[in-house]
């Protein structure tokens, strides 16, 4: 396996106003994110890791330290292009990321930009609105869509640039239940057949239960970093940095603090159940 | 309540209108305007108006739908209809007072309305049979060759469409922050003219702010797609001309030219 995004000791530090401090977002960050892994970035508000995701595409320049996308340098104002290409971006608000009036016109934006003939355009635009399952919706305007389809509307916009790696910053933040499942379905699709690299920032921690790699920022600093099973089962920590476990684990707690035998490191609704299951014999 | 606003009014069809080239509808009602400003004669005003009907006729905009976009220039209409009625020196042919109407002042407040009527209704069916986005691009292409003077063509279409597409966004957002500041007990809708537009200043600070949040979010949204400036860009929808629109064209040019002409 090889290494998609790499940082080094990545610091960044926001500058004050008159009277406050500078604020370190981003405190000696160093990780590395294999290609075609599925990793989920936890965090409460104001732990960087939404600056973390900003490094990863040069929106946001390290203050010190180093970011490499695929070996390429984010300091290298040459390779910009080729890094924004590489790392597809989401955000949280879907209105304020959707550029056209006309759904398939949004998805060709980034192609357009980057110069792609316009045959290709067309492949690239029905191809990424396949993908996320809005062909449907090819001539609609945006603002008449729902959360979730908006959402699906920007990552198709993200796909027509051929990522290898899509990042997306609390995508699912502004979404209902509902919408928030269509978004990360078509997401864990998109790994699943596509072998595309996801790193899922987040803080609803049930979003973490598929992921290969949980990472937990705190402060700035890489808090905790593993398995989903391996940093769920350090809840005790978890809690003293404001955050909570997932449904499942807490149960798991509860149910073992009431004298039950069972493990409290099953994540998924699925390994909670069997856990539930075997110990009741 | 602000949803009923709709700016720039398209009817999606897929008449001969519908489908010609927006660079070839622009040029053509750039004819039209100049045949409009250029005629003097009963004949020549009789040309316009066919052209103004079949153009109608084509684009299957019917009557009612044409003039409904004269309603918010009606006091202009009259105005300009009263102020040349009374106004013009010429031979008398009634007097009330100080108001004296000549046989030029008839004339020219006839010729003058059908002016102001005949160029709305016609810009208006340009923007019933065009979409906006097709309109942008339109522009964006007829005014290319500015580019050589430095002028920010591409920066002023994607101005234009951006524009476009948040100005549903915003009347909605808008909407919200109404229902939110009317739960608190403000009042919109009693009261002077002056004490209304007051009620409404609490609105648009918030309403500004949230903009240009919007805005910087957009901002760096486009980025993470790659945009950097109208360079090296490509499109997804090509404009080309086809033969109906040189032979619309054509029609159009010889109105003008006619009438420039012969009138």
């Amino acid at each position: 396996m090889s290494t998609i995004l790499q940082t080094e000791n990545l610091t960044v530090t926001y500058p004050g106003g008159e009277d406050t401090a500078p604020t370190v977002a981003l405190d000696g960050v160093t990780l590395s994110i294999e290609r075609g892994s599925f990793v989920v970035v936890l965090g409460h508000n104001g732990s960087g890791k939404s600056t973390l995701a900003k490094t990863f595409n040069a929106v946001l320049l390290p203050g010190g330290g180093t970011v490499w996308v695929d070996g390429m340098d984010t300091k290298d104002e040459k390779l910009l292009l080729e890094i924004r290409r590489r790392i597809g971006m989401v955000f949280q608000n879907p209105d304020n990321q959707i550029v056209a009036n006309v759904v398939e016109e949004d998805v060709a934006f980034a192609p357009e930009n980057l110069g792609v003939p316009t045959e290709e355009i067309r492949q690239r635009v029905d191809d990424a609105l396949e993908a996320v399952g809005m062909t449907e919706f090819t001539l609609h305007a945006p603002h008449l869509l729902s959360g979730g389809q908006k959402q699906r509307v920007a990552i198709a916009g993200v796909l027509a640039m051929l990522p290898e790696c899509i990042v997306l910053d609390e995508a699912t933040a502004m979404l209902d239940p509902r919408g928030r499942r269509e978004v990360l379905n078509v997401i864990e699709g998109l790994h699943r057949e596509k072998d595309i690299t996801v790193v899922l920032i987040t803080h609803h921690m049930n979003e973490a239960e598929h992921a290969d790699r949980v990472i937990v920022m705190d402060d700035g600093h890489l808090a905790m970093d593993g398995t989903p099973r391996e940093v769920f089962s350090r809840a005790e920590e978890l809690e003293a940095m404001g955050l909570a476990v997932p449904d499942t684990v807490a149960l798991l707690r509860e149910l073992k603090a009431g004298g039950m035998d069972v493990p409290t490191d099953a994540v998924t609704v699925e390994d909670c159940a069997e856990a539930i299951v075997a110990a009741l014999g | 309540m602000l949803k009923d606003i709709t700016l720039g009014q398209y009817f999606p069809g897929t008449t001969l209108a519908h489908r010609l080239d927006p660079r070839t509808k622009l040029l053509c009602v750039l004819c039209y305007i100049v045949a409009i400003f250029a005629c003097h004669s009963v004949w020549g005003y009789g040309a316009v108006i066919v052209t103004l009907i079949v153009s109608a006729a084509v684009s299957r905009v019917g009557v009612k739908a044409l003039f409904r976009g004269l309603r918010p220039v009606l006091f202009i209409v009259v105005f300009t209809a009263v102020l040349n009625l009374f106004y013009t020196p010429g031979e008398t042919l009634w007097t009330w007072g100080v108001l004296r109407v000549t046989r030029e002042g008839i004339r020219m407040s006839v010729a003058m309305v059908a002016r102001i009527v005949l160029l709305i209704t016609g810009t208006f069916l340009l923007t019933y049979t065009t979409s906006p986005i097709r309109l942008t691009d339109g522009l964006e292409s007829l005014l290319s060759p500015l580019k050589k003077l430095r002028v920010p063509v591409h920066e002023l279409a994607m101005m234009m469409s951006i524009a476009l597409r948040f100005i549903p966004t915003l009347i909605e957002e808008t909407d919200k922050i109404m229902s939110a500041q009317k739960a608190r007990g403000a009042d919109f809708e009693s009261g002077g003219l002056i004490r209304r537009a007051k009620a409404l200043l609490p609105l648009l600070v918030p309403l500004f702010i949230s903009a240009f949040r919007r805005a910087d979010e957009l901002a760096t949204a486009m980025e993470c797609r790659c945009y950097h400036g109208g360079e090296g860009r490509t499109k997804l929808h090509v404009l080309r001309f086809a033969a109906r629109d040189y032979l619309v064209f054509l029609l159009f040019l010889a109105l003008a030219v006619g009438i420039v002409v012969f009138d």
